[in-house]
């Protein structure tokens, strides 16, 4: 083989990076995240490439926190380097405000906006107006093994509390024969271990923030909730959970070691998936748990498509998000992949098809997860900021990050709960501080 | 022969000028940078709100609950490498040294974990070997009849050190068994005649001819050792809590999740102090037997 020349290859690399469009064909490129859904999203997406010649796909499907590492550094410096980006309810209403997404208006026709649920669009939305389209949309709720509760004389209420959770936890724990009383998010994130411990606090009846933007994370809830949820894992949960994520913790209940789950509601399809479970036809189905309240005490969550403002195919790209999040695509899915494989948790027309109905059994309990969250007033108390299982301000991810990675410290048992709250609580503040919620002389609210 | 050399060696440095002024702005351009940004409340989230908030980001850094855990985990990251790493490099080199059948593929194979990338060796440790359920550690533990232990979330920063330390010893054995070729045979033959037992050997001969061979082993693993990043990023990813976060880890976070550029900024320099001043005390404490052995 002929060798290169450095400055050749180099001028390539340029090349390829400046104007792959150059060939006629607009070149798309998509960074998304790495869960089930957005993987077959990829494989179908060859139907949308066989209809639409003048355009080709590249896709860029990466783990999370990567894909956000990726994403907010590119779009915030107006990289350029994506068309569509794969983001949440978190970063949607946010980079919509700031003008760094595409406002999405004249959709096509067939498209049919108002089938979108409601809930969920408000979560993509500023001031009424969309910003991403949703893929998929989540709760959280309780999955249990109907075999070791019937083995057991035992029955999941529909409505389960965090006490009862516990009981069953306990009677139900048998790590000898390799089945875990409960599984749990426990590796540091304020997308993985943050999610499910935030619902446990509102469960619990706490908040992140007061009125006035204090953090509450040294209130008796928190304490209660973290040792609740830490004594919980530690006792009747799998070894090392500071370490499981929710793929970790997918990959335990499909191999039959956990008796209860409380997670998103979109591993509904994973987990009675014959070809990925050893126990699809075993799992229960309820509402996530409560405590003093049910308010905030299930998650909502929605992966969305946008177009950031930065992109040079901002026309094709929008296209191919409404064909992405269609009714269009929500029956190719089911042709290839099974009805119960649609995409769950963004249109009303899911829900008032019989066939899916039918045959989904967590159906039910994921619609109402979705409509029942209310991202405007997630906690027992009233709170200054939107969202469910975080807050919609730019710091959140700094704050939940830290506190996160705190919390899977005192899980693993490195640090104390209490010792840990108490330091979260100054440090959130320290971060408060600095992003100028309050005056100088540290009295909250004067500057917002 | 004064006068003849002057011009000639200032037209040396004229024409050297331009690869020096490229070099000079090569480090300078990047160091003002980063001291501009340490000075600015600057979070890419926020893009309109920079402002110039003079040490806040320091003191904001220096604060941080982790920093302090940050800070000692580096140095005993560092230490334990560096003493692992010499006392059984001394040792597998002394013993490597003596003939032996198939020595050099022997030694070939102790020297080749350190041409192994950093990412890829964490990764093959942590999945293959340290996997608490598939690990090769956990089979042989059962089937001994233990409870396999589960290194990540139970010894988090010992597993990083184990790792870090297989990656360094080949380095230190590499460096050791070359210097125990260039000793003196014929002196270590003389003390055997007059009777010294091979710990007396080892004890008064060999390691004395191994002073300055540690001494750069040490130098140079430190100024590598303070910047380990990929084996914590790819097994732990700094947990659980803060067990395994060092200093470069916590510089990662600030920036990349926390997407806080200012105090990534400020804990950049932080960095750059900290490794100064040990470069400066190992200049200062092995420096010297640099020069004198």
């Amino acid at each position: 083989m002929k060798r290169m020349n450095p400055i050749h290859t180099a001028l390539m690399g340029l090349g390829l990076l400046l104007g792959a469009d150059a060939a006629g064909a607009a070149t798309l490129t998509i960074g998304t995240v790495n869960n089930g859904d957005m993987v077959r999203m990829q494989s179908l997406a060859k139907a949308y490439e066989e209809q639409h010649p003048d355009v080709r796909l590249h896709w860029l499907v990466l783990d999370e926190n990567t894909l956000r590492q990726r994403l907010t550094t590119d779009i915030t410096t107006g990289g350029g380097q994506f068309d569509i980006i794969t983001i949440g309810a978190y970063e949607a209403p946010m980079w919509g405000r700031q003008n760094w997404l595409m406002p999405l208006e004249g959709f096509s026709p067939r498209y049919d906006v108002d089938d979108l649920m409601p809930n969920v669009r408000k979560q993509l939305s500023v001031e009424g107006r969309l910003y991403a389209l949703p893929f998929y949309s989540e709760g959280s709720i309780t999955y249990y093994r109907t075999d070791l509760f019937a083995a057991k004389g035992l029955s999941m209420p529909a409505e389960p509390t965090w006490t009862e959770i516990r009981g069953f936890a306990e009677k139900l724990h048998d790590p000898a024969r390799g089945v875990y009383g409960i599984c749990l998010r426990g590796k540091a994130g304020w997308g993985e271990n943050m999610a499910i411990i935030t619902t446990l606090v509102n469960a619990f009846g706490g908040r992140w923030f007061d009125e006035k933007w204090e953090p509450q994370l040294d209130t008796p809830e928190w304490h209660q909730a973290v040792n609740f949820y830490v004594d919980l894992l530690s006792t009747f949960g799998p070894p090392g959970p500071s370490s499981n994520g929710f793929n970790e913790n997918l990959t335990l209940f499909n191999a039959g070691k956990c008796a209860m789950w409380v997670d998103a509601s979109v591993a509904g399809s994973f987990v009675t998936d014959k070809a990925q479970s050893l126990v699809p036809d075993k799992v229960g189905f309820a509402k996530a748990p409560r405590a003093v309240t049910d308010k905030g005490s299930s998650w909502l969550w929605t992966w969305a498509l946008a177009v950031p403002s930065s992109s040079r195919q901002k026309e094709a790209a929008f296209e191919f998000i409404q064909w992405a999040t269609s009714k269009e695509y929500g029956q190719l899915v089911a042709q290839h992949h099974g009805i119960s494989a649609m995409p769950p948790g963004t249109r009303l027309s899911t829900y008032t098809n019989g066939e899916y109905l039918q045959k989904t059994p967590f159906a039910l309990v994921t619609r109402e997860a979705i409509q029942t969250a209310n991202p405007d007033s997630p906690t027992l108390e009233p709170v200054p900021y939107t969202g469910v299982q975080f807050a919609t301000i730019p710091e959140f991810q700094a704050i939940g990050s830290m506190v996160g990675r705190q919390l899977s410290g005192a899980l693993a048992g490195f640090s104390r709960v209490d010792k840990v709250l108490h330091t979260s609580q100054g440090a959130v503040r320290r971060t408060m501080k600095r992003a100028g919620y309050y005056d100088q002389n540290g009295v909250p609210g004067a500057q917002r | 022969m004064r006068e003849a050399a002057e011009p000639s060696s200032r037209a040396g440095r004229l024409t050297a000028a331009p690869a020096i002024l490229m070099l000079f702005a090569w480090m300078i351009v990047p160091l003002v940078m980063t001291l501009y940004f340490s000075t600015q409340y600057y979070n890419l989230l926020y893009p309109g709100r920079t402002k110039f908030v003079g040490l806040e980001n320091f003191t904001y850094f220096f604060t941080y609950p982790s920093f302090l855990t940050s800070i000692v985990n580096t140095l005993l990251l560092v230490g334990s490498v560096l003493v692992i790493t010499v006392v059984f490099g001394v040792l597998i080199s002394v013993l490597v040294d003596a003939k032996f059948p198939g020595q050099g593929i022997v030694r070939m194979l102790l020297i080749s974990p350190f041409f192994i990338m950093p990412t890829v060796s964490a990764l093959v440790w942590k999945n293959l070997l340290m996997n608490p359920v598939s690990g090769l550690f956990a089979w042989v533990f059962q089937l001994v009849g233990l409870t396999p232990i589960n290194w990540f979330s139970d010894w988090p920063l010992l597993s990083i050190i184990l790792i870090v330390a297989w990656e360094w010893l080949p380095f230190a054995i590499l460096i050791f068994v070359t210097s125990l070729q260039s000793m003196d045979q014929e002196q270590k033959e003389a003390a055997q005649m007059d009777g010294a037992t091979p710990v007396a050997i080892f004890r008064h001969l060999t390691l004395p001819h191994l002073a300055r061979p540690i001494a750069v082993v040490v130098m140079v693993e430190s100024i590598f050792l303070l910047n380990v990043f990929a084996e914590i990023f790819t097994t732990t990813g700094g947990g659980p809590g803060d067990a395994t976060t060092n200093l470069p880890f916590l510089i990662f976070t600030q920036a990349l999740l926390e997407f806080d550029v200012g105090a990534a900024s400020a804990g950049g320099l932080v960095a750059v102090v900290l490794a100064n001043l040990v470069a400066v005390f190992l200049l200062r404490l092995i420096g010297k037997s640099l020069t004198h052995a």
